[in-house]
C-alpha cells in the first residue's frame, strides 16, 4: 500500500516534469473533438430510429396487429408473430427468473463476497453473459432438442414420430431463459444491496430464521429489482433471433402455439425471414418496416419501464 | 405496517430449502460447462471417426487442398458441393474483416464519447448522454441487420460505388453500432472510477481540467478502456444476425473490404437448419461453434480479469 502511494506520487512528479503544464492551453480542441463523437453516435441512433419510425408508422393499424400474414407475407398482419413472441417470453420468464433470483439470494445472503465459491459463480455468470447467441442456439439444439427431447421420446413414446425431440416453443424459451439469466441475477443483486441492514436485524431480533427473513422481509423489499430484472430479460429475449432459429421458431404457421411442443412464429425471426427469404422484397417492405417498428416499440417500452423502476430504487438507496 | 409473525418451522424443511437455493446458485456454472460439453461432443467425430475425417479433418480445415485433379490446391468452403470442401480459412478471414471494420468504426467514436461524458460534460448533460447511448444497446441485432441490409447498403453503394452491395464494410459498420455501447459503457465506467483524490492532487499541482484528463485520468483508466475494446471485439466476433443479413455471405479469400464475406457465426446460422443430423457437415458446424465459444470465453475471462484488477487497484489507492 505504502509503496503503491509512493509509486503513484513519483509518477505524478515525473509526469509533471515531463509534461510541464502550460496554463495557456484551454483544452477546447480535445473537448470539441470528443463532443463530435457524442454527436455522431446520437445522430446515427436518431437516423436509424427515424427511418424505421417513418417507414413503419404508415403500416400500423389494428388490422395489421390483429390479423395473420396472407399471400406469402406480402399482405395481412403479424398477429401470430406477436402472439408467439409473448408466449415465448412468458415461458422464458417463469422458468428463468426463479433460478436467477435464487442465485442472487445465495450470492448475497449466504456467502461472503470474497469467498471462492462466490468468485467462481460470479465468473461463470459474467462469462455466460458473453457467450455468443448463436452458440446458445447450438446448445439449445444439442442439449434441449436432441438430448432431453429425444430422451423423453425414447423413454415414453417409443420410436415413432418425435413428440418432444423436435424444435418447440418450450425448448426455445428454456434456451432464452439461460441466455437472460445473468440479466436477472445482476438486477436482483442490485436490489438486494439497497435493503437496509436494520430491516434484517430487526427480523432476526424478532426470532425469525434466515429463511423466514428471506421470504417475509428480503424478497418483498427486493421485488422492484426482481421485476426490473424480469423486464430487462424480456426486452433482451424478445429481440434475440439466433438462439431460437433451430430450437423452435418457424417461417410461417397456420395455427397459434398452444401446446408446449408446438413451433411458433416470432417478431424478430419474422423480420429476418421477410428481409432475406422473401421472393419480392419490395412488396414485403411496408410490412417489414411495420414489424420492425412493433418490435422496437415493444422493447423500448419495456426498457423505459425498467429504467423508471430502477431510478426509483436508486432514490431509495440514497435516502433510505 | 402489518406485524410480522414468525411461526417456528421444522428445521429439516429449512435445511432442504436452503440446500435447494445453494444448488440453484450453481446453475450458471453448470450451464457454462454443459454448453461446452454439448457443443464439443458433436464435434468429436472430426477427431475420431475415419468416415468424417475423410471429408473434414483438422488438416483439411486449415491447409490448402487439391480437390480436383489437375487444378491448383486452394482454401475453399463449399460443404454442399459434390466434393465437399471444409476449409475454415475463408470464414476466419471474413470474420476478421467484419470485426476490423467494426473496431475501426466504433473504437474512436465510443472512446471519444466516453472521454467527453466522463471528463467534459456538465453533470446534467451526462445524465442524458449515458442512457441515450445505452439505448443503442437495446436495439436487437436483427433490427440492425435489417437496417444494414435494406437501407445502409444502398446508401453506401450509391456513395462509394461498391460493386457488391453487401460487403465487409457494410456489415462492419452495422456491427460497429452494436459494439459502440459496450465499449462506451466500460470505458466511461473506468474513467469515472478514477478516485477524486488523484484528480485533486493533479489540480493542486496546477493542471487544468483537460490536462488532468489526458495526463492522469486517461493513463490510469487505460486498462479499463483496453478491456472494453477487447470485450467489444469479442462481441463483434460472435455477433450473428447482423453479419448474416448484411455481409453477402460469400466465402471468398481476398484482401478487399468491398467484397462480400462469410463469417463463422453466420455460417452456423445459415447452414445448420438444412444439414443432415450427424453428418460431417453437422460436426463441422458444431466445431465452428466450439471455436467461437472458446474464443469468446478467453476474451471475456481476460477482460473481466483486467477490469477486476483495475477496480481493486483504484479502490486500493482510495483507502
Amino acid at each position: 500500500m505504502i509503496t503503491h502511494l509512493a509509486h503513484s506520487a513519483s509518477e505524478i512528479k515525473d509526469s509533471e516534469s515531463a509534461v510541464q503544464f502550460r496554463s495557456k492551453s484551454s483544452g477546447a480542441f480535445p473537448r470539441a473533438l470528443t463532443l463530435i463523437s457524442v454527436i455522431l453516435i446520437i445522430a446515427m441512433l436518431a437516423i436509424v430510429l427515424g427511418i424505421i419510425l417513418f417507414g413503419g408508422v404508415r403500416v400500423i393499424s389494428w388490422e395489421f396487429l390483429s390479423s395473420p400474414p396472407e399471400n406469402g407475407m406480402e399482405e395481412g398482419g403479424i398477429f401470430p408473430a406477436i402472439f408467439g413472441t409473448v408466449a415465448l417470453v412468458f415461458l422464458m420468464v417463469i422458468t428463468g427468473v426463479p433460478i436467477g433470483v435464487l442465485t442472487a439470494i445465495y450470492l448475497h445472503e449466504y456467502t461472503r463476497p470474497d469467498s471462492k465459491i462466490t468468485r467462481i459463480i460470479r465468473l461463470a455468470i459474467n462469462n455466460l453473459a458473453g457467450v455468443p447467441s448463436i452458440v446458445f442456439g447450438l446448445f439449445g439444439l444439442g442439449f434441449f432438442v436432441a438430448f432431453i427431447g429425444t430422451g423423453i421420446d425414447s423413454a415414453f413414446f417409443g420410436s415413432g414420430r418425435p413428440v418432444w425431440g423436435q424444435p418447440a416453443i418450450i425448448w426455445a424459451s428454456l434456451t432464452l431463459a439461460l441466455l437472460t439469466l445473468p440479466v436477472v441475477i445482476i438486477s436482483t443483486e442490485e436490489a438486494l444491496k439497497t435493503i437496509p441492514r436494520e430491516l434484517k436485524d430487526a427480523s432476526y431480533a424478532l426470532g425469525a430464521t434466515k429463511l423466514q427473513t428471506i421470504r417475509r422481509v428480503i424478497l418483498p423489499q427486493a421485488m422492484p429489482g426482481i421485476i426490473t430484472g424480469a423486464i430487462l430479460a424480456i426486452s433482451r429475449g424478445a429481440g434475440e433471433v439466433a438462439p431460437i432459429m433451430f430450437t423452435g421458431a418457424a417461417y410461417y404457421l397456420p395455427y397459434l402455439p398452444l401446446k408446449l411442443n408446438d413451433q411458433f412464429m416470432e417478431l424478430g425471426y419474422h423480420v429476418y425471414v421477410m428481409a432475406t427469404q422473401s421472393p419480392d422484397v419490395e412488396k414485403t417492405k411496408p410490412i417489414l418496416f411495420g414489424t420492425v417498428l412493433v418490435l422496437l416499440v415493444l422493447i423500448f417500452l419495456l426498457n423505459f419501464v425498467a429504467i423508471f423502476i430502477r431510478s426509483r430504487l436508486r432514490m431509495r438507496r440514497m435516502h433510505g | 405496517m402489518q406485524p410480522y409473525i414468525f411461526k417456528p418451522k421444522s428445521r429439516i424443511r429449512d435445511f432442504i430449502i436452503e440446500k435447494f437455493i445453494a444448488v440453484n446458485a450453481f446453475t450458471a456454472l453448470i450451464v457454462i460447462l454443459l454448453i461446452f460439453i454439448f457443443i464439443f461432443k458433436e464435434s468429436i467425430p472430426i477427431f475420431t471417426s475415419h468416415e468424417v475425417q475423410s471429408e473434414a479433418s483438422l488438416d483439411k480445415m486449415i491447409f490448402k487442398q487439391q480437390y480436383y485433379e489437375g487444378r491448383d490446391p486452394k482454401w475453399s468452403w463449399q460443404p454442399n458441393s459434390e466434393v465437399p470442401k471444409y476449409s475454415l480459412l475463408p470464414l476466419f478471414l471474413g470474420t476478421l474483416k467484419a470485426a476490423i471494420v467494426a473496431m475501426l468504426f466504433s473504437v474512436p467514436l465510443a472512446v471519444g464519447a466516453a472521454v467527453y461524458t466522463s471528463e467534459f460534460a456538465p453533470r446534467r448533460l451526462r445524465e442524458i448522454i449515458k442512457p441515450v447511448i445505452e439505448l443503442l444497446a437495446g436495439i436487437p441485432s436483427v433490427v440492425l441487420g435489417f437496417f444494414a441490409l435494406i437501407i445502409l447498403a444502398s446508401i453506401l453503394q450509391t456513395a462509394f460505388g461498391f460493386t457488391y452491395r453487401l460487403n465487409a464494410i457494410n456489415a462492419g459498420i452495422a456491427l460497429g453500432l452494436a459494439v459502440i455501447p459496450i465499449i462506451f459503457t466500460i470505458a466511461e465506467d473506468a474513467m469515472t472510477s478514477v478516485p477524486q483524490s488523484l484528480r485533486e492532487a493533479a489540480m493542486a499541482l496546477g493542471a487544468n481540467p483537460w490536462q488532468i484528463s489526458f495526463t492522469m485520468v486517461l493513463p490510469a483508466a487505460l486498462p479499463g478502456i483496453a478491456a472494453g475494446i477487447v470485450l467489444g471485439f469479442g462481441r463483434a466476433i460472435g455477433e450473428t444476425m447482423i453479419v448474416l443479413m448484411a455481409s453477402g455471405n460469400a466465402a471468398i479469400i481476398s484482401g478487399g473490404f468491398t467484397e462480400s464475406i462469410r463469417t463463422l457465426s453466420a455460417t452456423i446460422a445459415a447452414e445448420l437448419a438444412e444439414v443432415v443430423f450427424g453428418s460431417a457437415h453437422y460436426n463441422v458446424l458444431f466445431f465452428v461453434g466450439t471455436l467461437l465459444f472458446v474464443f469468446t470465453f478467453i476474451v471475456n475471462l481476460g477482460g473481466e480479469l483486467v477490469l477486476g484488477r483495475l477496480k481493486d487497484r483504484l479502490q486500493g489507492r482510495q483507502k
